[in-house]
């Protein structure tokens, strides 16, 4: 089956996918208000946060980083399957990803503000933060340029810099095409901004492709240092469960992840709403369902090294922590963990699964619970159970704010990912054209070579 | 003598090669084909570059002095908030630690170089432009346009070969 119909029309394909900046299914705007309650729940702790103060997220010594910044590495993780797609697949050639490799550019650049945010709740006092800033000031203050924790909030910075530019650029054809195909109103005046004046001159498109290909050059070791720097947030420290060498690879490994399964869920949602079937289709679901299968088993074999290394590596604290981890007060999570990432992506391996959108929907939620899971599994415990046993405290419980906040930060990025496919082209016109394109010829080549070897002619 | 913009649209490929070959190996007074040709297509088609010839891009030089730029500025600039610290006790420790501020460095090599490759797609491309004297909104669906600057008297010729390549349609506007 192929990825996608040779014989599209390339009007039919501006029609279809400028349609979905007009026309959606209802359930575009039933998820939209889902979303803005869930956002709402989240302001509501936010504002409850500032005014009563860090107490009430139940955060204390030793619980000095709680869900905020496990859902902040959940957040970090899920923007790399973008970078996966639009920079790693496009150096490789694969032209499959061409129908979706907008919409995962853009949930890469939602869930890198959706992680920033964290940060700023983190905080808690967000109106001091020009102290973290690097400037010459009369408090002869100045960060500490050694700490992963500077490093993280620099290399954040350029990660989403760089993929807000990535998807601007990348988009500037297709904003052409909506100048060219809007007739009036505020999105005309929009798109007749942001395509800059394109007219897919020979001269334009030669600069472009340069540009692209150097720009997702810089992309793909971006996003590794990205995750690494995070792991180093934990794996420099001295904390037992954390001072581990496997943590930069094990962190990237997760985050191409969740990153994946994320990709499923949303191009499930995607392809419904907007009409999508005939790009969006089911020989290209496939290909993310297998990708996501493989990165599955090696993050499966990753927390395996994990859980050896401290095994075998004769620190007590560090066994202590794991111990703790799958037998104490954590254990029904650390176990739902190692179920929703390890044991659930076995069901990809069956081909009658992998382009049955019920399942993999439910699967893909499953996978993305477990990510969840094993941010929060790898902050807390170590936390619970430190070094010293007057730091132990295993019966804490995150409080009602800081799960409000977990739970608020989907709501806004769904309403963040849904309004920018409301209003921008969620795929691809050109590439789906190149692709429409570039196939078609090959089809046709293909067919003059058979008919050729039937009638005998041919270099031999 | 007065200039003449010519645009025609093509709907495939193969037509629009063939008008660029028929332009660049017929010698038309008033009319170079190097600087007075332009093709606009609504993808990107490596074939269109084979067919037009060689052109520099000079992109990635951007991207160079953009990424060495960053990476020096990042380097200088953490060094220079660490010298602050000659007045504070380091214990020994160097004043610039060259293995932490690597990181820095790095991301910041990066920062600069994607800053000023996008800087160097803008200047290069020639955005943000305005619109060119003529324009079809067909070449961002599915034609081929075939933009012409040339003079008057070499107009005619032009239109000639264009109608024998079976343009679907030709705009003429008199240029500055």
């Amino acid at each position: 089956m192929k990825d996608i119909r040779e014989d599209i029309a390339w009007a039919k394909i501006n029609q279809d996918v400028l349609k979905s900046l007009e026309n959606p299914r209802k359930l575009y705007w039933v998820i939209l208000f889902i979303a803005l309650a869930m956002l709402g729940v989240a302001v509501g702790c936010e504002v409850y946060q500032y005014e009563v103060g860090m107490g009430v997220a139940n955060m204390d010594n030793p619980h000095m980083w709680g869900l905020y910044i496990a859902t902040f590495i959940f957040w970090i993780g899920m923007s790399h399957s973008g970078t996966l797609l639009s920079a790693i697949l496009h150096l490789m050639h694969a032209d499959w990803r061409k129908p979706i490799y907008r919409f995962a550019e853009a949930m890469t650049t939602f869930s890198l503000l959706t992680a920033g945010l964290f940060v700023a709740v983190h905080l808690g006092r967000v109106w001091q933060i020009y102290y973290a800033l690097p400037y010459p000031n009369e408090r002869g203050t100045w960060p500490n340029f050694q700490s992963p924790l500077l490093w993280d909030a620099m290399a954040i910075f350029t990660y989403l810099s760089s993929s807000i530019i990535f998807l601007y650029v990348g988009m500037i054809p297709d904003l052409a095409i909506c100048r060219d195909r809007i007739h009036e109103g505020w999105r005309k005046k929009l798109y007749t901004l942001l395509s800059l004046g394109w007219e897919g001159t020979d001269r334009q498109w030669r600069n472009f492709r340069v540009t692209y290909l150097t720009v997702a050059c810089f992309l793909i070791p971006l996003a590794v240092s990205v995750h690494s720097i995070v792991a180093s947030d934990f794996g420099m420290s001295q904390q037992p469960g954390w001072h581990i060498t496997s943590f930069p690879p094990y962190f990237v490994a997760g985050a191409l992840y969740s990153g994946c399964a994320a990709i499923i869920t949303l191009f499930i949602i995607l392809r419904y709403v907007f009409r999508f079937e005939e790009y969006m289709t089911l020989p290209i679901l496939k290909k993310i369902v297998r990708l996501t299968f493989a990165i599955a088993m090696v993050w499966t074999y990753l927390n395996a090294v994990e859980f050896a290394s401290v095994w075998y590596s004769h620190d007590q604290a560090s066994k202590d922590v794991l111990i703790q981890k799958a037998s104490g007060t954590y254990a029904p999570f650390w176990w739902a963990m190692i179920f929703c990432g390890s044991i659930v992506p076995l069901v990809l391996a069956f081909k009658r699964f992998q382009t049955n959108i019920p399942v993999l929907f439910a699967v893909s939620l499953l996978l993305n619970l477990g990510m969840w899971l094993e941010r929060w599994m790898i902050v807390a415990p170590t936390f619970s159970h430190g070094i010293y046993p007057w730091t132990w405290d295993h019966d804490q419980w995150p409080s009602f704010v800081q799960w409000g906040m977990v739970f608020g930060s989907f709501g806004w990025f769904t309403l963040l990912f849904m309004v920018f496919c409301k209003v921008f082209p969620s795929v691809s016109m050109y590439e789906v054209k190149e692709m429409v394109y570039h196939r078609s010829q090959q089809s046709k080549k293909q067919e003059e070579t058979g008919k050729f070897a039937a009638a005998g002619k041919g270099a031999h | 003598m007065g200039q003449r913009h010519l645009l025609a649209m093509y709907s495939n490929f193969d037509e629009a090669e063939a008008v660029v070959k028929e332009l660049r190996s017929t010698q038309i007074k008033g009319f170079d084909v190097n600087r007075d040709l332009i093709v606009k297509s609504p993808i990107e088609h490596p074939e269109v570059e084979e067919f037009l010839g060689d052109k520099p891009v000079y992109v990635q030089w951007f991207t160079l002095g953009g990424a060495l730029m960053g990476g020096l500025l990042g380097f200088f600039l953490i060094s220079a908030a660490q010298a602050n610290f000659f007045a504070q006790f380091k214990g020994g420790k160097p004043i610039v630690p060259l293995p932490p501020n690597f990181v820095l460095t790095y991301e910041m090599f990066i920062l600069g170089g994607v800053f000023i490759t996008v800087l160097g797609f803008l200047i290069c491309a020639g955005l943000p432009a305005r619109r060119s004297p003529l324009y079809s909104s067909t070449v961002s669906e599915d034609q081929i346009g075939i933009l012409v600057k040339s003079d008057e008297s070499a107009a005619n010729t032009l239109k000639g070969i264009f109608t024998k390549h079976n343009a679907l349609e030709i705009q003429e506007e008199a240029g500055k």
